[in-house]
């Protein structure tokens, strides 16, 4: 491919594809140029619409980072980002487009509740950590199982994962309605009673006896969850054999198939993981934050962490710093008006940075253009 | 601009053609002229070049300088259209027809006529007569997927005579062709040339060249060695010289070797192919250690059925008994966990993971176990060390092993796909079509290795479309046609007349 | 509950579905998967509404609506067509951006009362007894442009010479280049058209099957209903067609369902416990995947697939 102007200018922009090997921070690079491209055409927007940008973004800025409240309110917002954005990449590396976060995430926490509900155990004499154990365990089972269906789905019948995770998101949500409208229902409202304290995820505010500075920060043990499955799934990736079949299969699945690698038992499995991530996420947002099951319990977590796990290119570690990013991105959204913002910019980062993705693949370069050319 | 009597014999020149890939200089200062009425040969080695040239003439590629001039007059083609315009029409080696559309609908594919409403039956009788002129049987109404290859071929020719091309390009077309076809082939091409038209005839088989080509060009490595020179005195060793560049002895060692017990049994395999039509049928036939067997015959007659059911990849009835354990119907696994090695015709879509690194391919076979991994852990170091040992003892170039195998040559690839599947030490080899687009260095390479693993005692399934590679390396060959063996027999009670009426199915004749 | 209500309520609320997926069968017809369907819907829907609130003409709102959807797909088809980057993850991001940017601009509309695309009423089908009064009276004019859209695009694209070139692109995209045929230009115009028919659809709601502007349940997935019933349809408009009236008529249904007190005599569960009524509203999204499964069966038994070279990126010359 190759524009030319040869008629005025010897030169042409020669567009080839790339034959070497990228250097390491391209990608890097290309990640973030594209969300500062992104944040300068939102606020072009912004201005479009009659906005200040250099104020709103100020208030961004403030509203992320501009207290250790603030600071722990974003890492609390990242926690569920971090755990779906890793199960997603999971899934994503080997090609499985798991859009169903949302529902698994919802179903994870419907799961988890059962134990203070129900309840399942006896919440004033089990001590705190079975509880929590039980409700973690069960938040995987629920987002694990939730998962499974669309995994099964698309082993046995082929059927679109991208589609059909996409209409469980909507089933999970109308599901969790049912429960906590009727049986559930706190008085009539449209929420469950508060959870038990035995049934909360432990917060740096809870010992704001011993230390002073604690008082009142929401930071909860959900993000210790988080880094630990960040370490995990790293060492999955990156050191198991299970983890060279998943990149195998994700590269080529014919030449998985060709190798002996049973394609339809590691999809249903990644797709499991990827649900009890997601679970896990459920279950860490209603004990740790809300501290009861009610109708909204996610701020569309389940597709941003799509974002953030591309954003990450599928590592884990970048996917700790992005999903922060983001974090800081939903704290200081809540100031902005107007609320759809928040979506583009999302939509925005993601688009620009697949169309970033063309330079790792090709050169482009400004070449002579050849004389035969101009005539 | 003056055209002198010269330029106005020649249907086509070009001129000081230059084309560079990534990497590659494709075509370098090439001349080439094609006079009109001839049948010119080109020939060279896989990745000489060829195929780029005439690309080019046929306007999907473009040169980065030279001229091109058709019937004296400057052609600059920016696109395969213009070409076309200009009555130049090529066929390509892969074919290049959608498989859902009849013949008819393929025919017209890009034409202004018939223009908004396509009403057929008109433009039916128009392909059918067309067809009858040339001797080209063919059916107008059917859909290409229900073809053969050969009847594909014949819709591609049609495709370039139906748009009135007096120029023509044949990108080996004898690839996909029985002996008898190749026949048919060349009468036809006699026939075109006599109603004026010229042809340039892309190939690297010699033998077939001389039986029809007035004229030859050799390509070595994108220059030109041999610029349009009769035919008279060459020998397949001159040839081969200018194709290659060194004198190559086609020395292959193969030593006698006496064939131990029974590795491979397969009973009464029948098995469907994608289409869902019968591939195989009640096929049976055992294969010693130490023996390679060799399997002809016309791609589409179950060849690549039987290498997938005998590797765990395709369903079938019967048995496939390896080391006497049944591995039909199972899993790849199954297969390889007896020693069995699968060298397959497609090496980019199954035979490796194109976007992972030299490393990550070539332990695909032996990731699983010691000393690659333990347990549930990969060591990358032991893999490394892994596919350092066999980059070098199979002299695989390619910049470093984390590079990616998409970046490396059809040989480099192969020579990856060999070394990681050989170095399990396989009592039984399926390889399909292991020299296929290949260089003649490594073709002699990867026939040697054929050979010595032979020695080694392991059994091999050669599958392959060159009857002469079948001939030099197998101990016994046999035929497949329409899914039967219409015959087995020794090497040396082969001759190459009767394989090729046992290819099309004249003759039937059994062990 | 009455029939005729039901089928007429499926004629309507399937008008839509139809438009976004014939639209998004001619896009994956010429090889291009576009999964934004979603967003480029409600942004037509907002477009629309907008533009017709702003204008007081419903038609420049149509038109508005149908820009809207074309402009965003236009993204889509330079990201995939010319940087070849992976379609699923431009389409989801369309989605974002598509439902992202129909929030910021379309603050404000909602409670507000735009002008309408009216009802009308055939002249001589209208009068036919029983079919007339459900098929051909008393209907949005968009229901009667779906009639005409339905077979128009069925015959354009089998039985005409733009159809075989947009299915040859689709299948094999070398041999339609290898003839002369623009494979980029082609992908960009059906991709284009695409989009188009999915602002179409999403002005169909807000501005005259379903009025209104809700943010964004005024899609609710309709759009990915829409994606699922391409697959559903093999590709065929006439079947996307029937699957989307079919699915307005159970929307329909479903509604009724939580009406009356006896259903066939018996106590009807729905009006009894309300809260039944999440269970109806999954159906829409279950049945899709039941589909989808039936779709993938049968479409493997009859051996007819997506098109070749679906969600492919084409470089001439390049062999795969």
């Amino acid at each position: 491919m190759s524009f030319s102007f040869a008629r005025f200018i010897p030169y042409k922009l020669q567009i080839q594809k790339r034959t070497d090997e990228v250097s390491r921070w391209l990608p890097l690079a290309t990640s973030v140029g594209a969300i500062v491209l992104a944040f300068l055409i939102s606020a072009l927007i912004l201005l479009l619409i009659g906005g200040d940008p250099i104020r709103t973004f100020g208030y961004f800025f403030n509203a992320a980072f501009g207290s250790w409240g603030a600071l722990s309110d974003v890492v609390v917002k990242a926690t569920p980002l971090l755990l779906i954005g890793l199960g997603c990449g999971l899934a994503f590396r080997m090609r499985l487009w798991n859009i169903g976060a949302e529902g698994q995430f919802y179903i994870g926490a419907f799961f988890a509740s059962l134990v203070p509900l129900v309840p399942l155990v006896n919440m004033e004499t089990t001590p705190k950590f079975v509880i929590l154990l039980i409700m973690g365990l069960l938040g995987m089972l629920g987002g694990g199982l939730y998962g499974l269906i669309p995994g099964w789905l698309k082993a046995k019948f082929q059927v679109s994962e991208i589609i059909s995770t996409l209409m469980l998101n909507y089933v999970a949500v109308f599901f969790n309605n049912y429960w906590i409208y009727s049986k559930f229902s706190d008085a009539g409202f449209q929420m469950t009673p508060m959870f038990p304290k035995s049934a909360w995820l432990p917060r740096l505010a809870d010992y704001a006896r011993q230390v002073k500075a604690f008082s009142g920060i929401t930071l909860h043990l959900g993000v210790v969850f988080g880094l630990v499955a960040a370490v995990i799934i790293w060492i999955i990736i990156t050191r198991s054999r299970w983890g060279y079949e998943i990149n195998l299969i994700g590269d080529n699945p014919q030449a998985a198939r060709y190798a002996g690698i049973d394609i339809s038992r590691n999809i249903i499995l990644v797709f499991m993981l990827s649900g009890a991530l997601a679970g896990l996420a459920g279950m860490s947002e209603v004990s740790g934050v809300v501290h009861r099951l009610q109708e909204r319990i996610s701020t569309n977590y389940g597709f941003s962490g799509v974002i953030v796990a591309w954003l990450s290119k599928l590592n884990p570690f970048a996917t700790i710093l992005v999903s922060f990013l983001f974090g800081a991105l939903i704290v200081a959204g809540r100031e902005i008006q107007p609320s759809g913002l928040y979506f583009f910019i999302q939509g925005m980062i993601l688009f620009l940075v697949i169309s970033s993705d063309v330079l790792l693949h090709y050169k482009i370069e400004l070449v002579r253009a050849a004389p035969e050319e101009r005539k | 601009m003056t055209i002198t009597s010269k330029e106005q014999t020649n249907a086509v020149e070009m001129r000081d053609i230059v084309l560079r890939f990534p990497g590659v200089l494709a075509n370098d200062h090439v001349n080439f002229t094609l006079r009109r009425g001839e049948i010119h040969a080109l020939l060279g080695e896989n990745g000489a070049g060829k195929s780029t040239l005439m690309n080019i003439l046929a306007g999907i590629y473009k040169p980065e300088s030279g001229t091109i001039l058709v019937n004296g007059e400057r052609a600059l083609f920016n696109s395969p259209k213009d070409a076309i315009n200009r009555g130049i029409g090529m066929v390509h080696q892969h074919f290049m027809l959608v498989p859902t559309q009849t013949v008819t609908e393929n025919i017209l594919l890009g034409l202004n006529d018939p223009g908004f409403i396509m009403h057929l039956p008109r433009y039916d009788q128009k392909v059918a007569d067309l067809a009858e002129k040339y001797g080209l049987k063919v059916q107008p109404t059917a859909k290409i997927w229900q073809l053969s290859v050969g009847e594909q071929q014949r819709v591609e020719i049609l495709k370039t005579l139906y748009r009135g091309a007096e120029i023509l390009i044949l990108d080996e077309p004898t690839a996909v062709l029985a002996p008898q076809e190749i026949q048919e082939l060349m009468e036809t091409m006699r026939l075109m040339v006599q109603q004026g038209k010229s042809i340039v005839f892309i190939s690297h088989k010699l033998n077939e060249v001389k039986r029809v080509a007035d004229r030859l060009t050799v390509l070595r490595k994108g220059k030109v060695t041999a610029d349009g020179i009769g035919l008279e005195n060459i020998t397949k060793e001159t040839l081969a010289e200018l194709m290659v560049g060194r004198k190559v002895l086609f020395q292959l060692n193969k030593n006698p070797h006496t064939p131990g017990d029974v590795i491979l049994d397969v009973q009464n395999v029948s098995a469907l192919n994608n289409r869902g039509l019968p591939a195989l049928k009640n096929i049976s036939f055992q294969l010693r250690k130490g023996e390679i067997l060799g399997i002809a015959g016309i791609a589409g007659n179950g060849q690549s059925e039987l290498a997938e059911v005998i590797t765990g990849l395709r369903a079938c009835q019967g048995n496939i008994l390896v080391n006497c354990k049944q591995v039909a119907n199972q899993s790849p696994k199954r297969a390889i966990d007896q020693g069995t090695a699968h060298i397959p015709e497609d090496r980019t879509g199954v035979g490796t993971a194109p976007g992972m690194a030299l490393t990550g391919n070539m332990i695909m076979k032996s990731y699983d176990h010691a000393p690659i991994s333990q347990k549930w852990r990969i060591s990358y170091t032991a893999a490394r060390e892994f596919a350092s040992n066999l980059k070098e003892k199979y002299n695989i170039q390619a910049p470093s092993l984390s590079t990616q195998v998409n970046k490396l040559s059809g040989g480099n690839l192969q020579k990856v796909i060999l070394a990681r599947e050989i170095s399990c030490g396989p009592t039984l080899i399926v390889a399909v079509q292991p020299t296929r687009g290949l260089d003649v260095g490594a073709i002699e390479s990867i026939q040697n290795l054929l050979l010595e693993q032979r020695e080694k005692d392991a059994a091999v399934l050669l599958i392959s479309e060159e009857l002469d590679e079948l001939l030099d390396l197998s101990d016994r060959i046999a035929v497949i046609f329409e899914g039967e063996l219409a015959g087995i027999f020794p090497t040396e009670e082969a001759d190459v007349k009767t394989i090729g009426l046992l290819m099309t199915g004249e003759l039937r004749r059994q062990e | 509950m009455s029939l005729e209500i039901i089928l007429r309520s499926g004629l309507s609320t399937g008008t839509i579905l139809l438009f976004a997926a014939i639209g998004e069968i001619l896009t994956e017809l010429s090889g291009v998967q576009n999964l934004g369907v979603e967003g480029m819907m409600l942004l037509g829907a907002m477009a629309a509404f907008k533009t017709s609130l702003l204008t007081g003409s419903p038609w420049l709102g149509l038109l508005a609506g149908i820009a809207a959807g074309g402009l965003l797909s236009l993204a889509h088809a330079v990201v995939t067509i010319h940087f070849q980057a992976d379609q699923v993850v431009s389409g989801l991001s369309l989605t974002f951006l598509g439902t992202g940017l129909a929030l910021v601009l379309g603050e404000g509309l909602s409670g507000q009362n735009a002008p309408l695309i009216p009802n009308a009423s055939i002249p001589l089908l209208s009068n036919i007894p029983l079919l007339g009064r459900v098929f051909f009276s008393d209907l949005n004019v968009l229901v009667f442009l779906g009639y005409l859209l339905i077979p128009f695009s069925w015959w354009y694209i089998n039985k005409t010479r733009p159809g075989m070139h947009l299915r040859a692109v689709g299948e094999k995209p070398a041999a339609a280049d290898s003839l002369g045929i623009n494979v980029y230009g082609v992908r960009y115009l059906y991709t284009f058209v695409g989009g188009c028919l999915a602002g179409l659809a999403g002005a169909s709601i807000s501005i005259a099957i379903s009025p209104g502007w809700y943010s964004n349940l005024t899609t609710s997935g309709q759009g990915w209903i829409a994606v699922a019933l391409v697959i559903f349809a093999q590709w065929n408009p006439l079947r996307a067609a029937l699957g989307g009236y079919l699915f307005g008529m159970l929307r329909r249904f479903m509604l009724d369902l939580q009406g009356p007190m006896l259903i066939f005599g018996l106590r009807n569960p729905f009006f009894y416990n309300h809260n039944l009524v999440f269970f109806l509203q999954m159906m829409p999204f279950l049945l899709t995947i039941i589909a989808l499964v039936w779709g993938s069966a049968s479409a493997r038994r009859q051996r007819i697939g997506a098109p070749g070279a679906l969600a492919v990126p084409y470089i001439r010359g390049e062999r795969r």
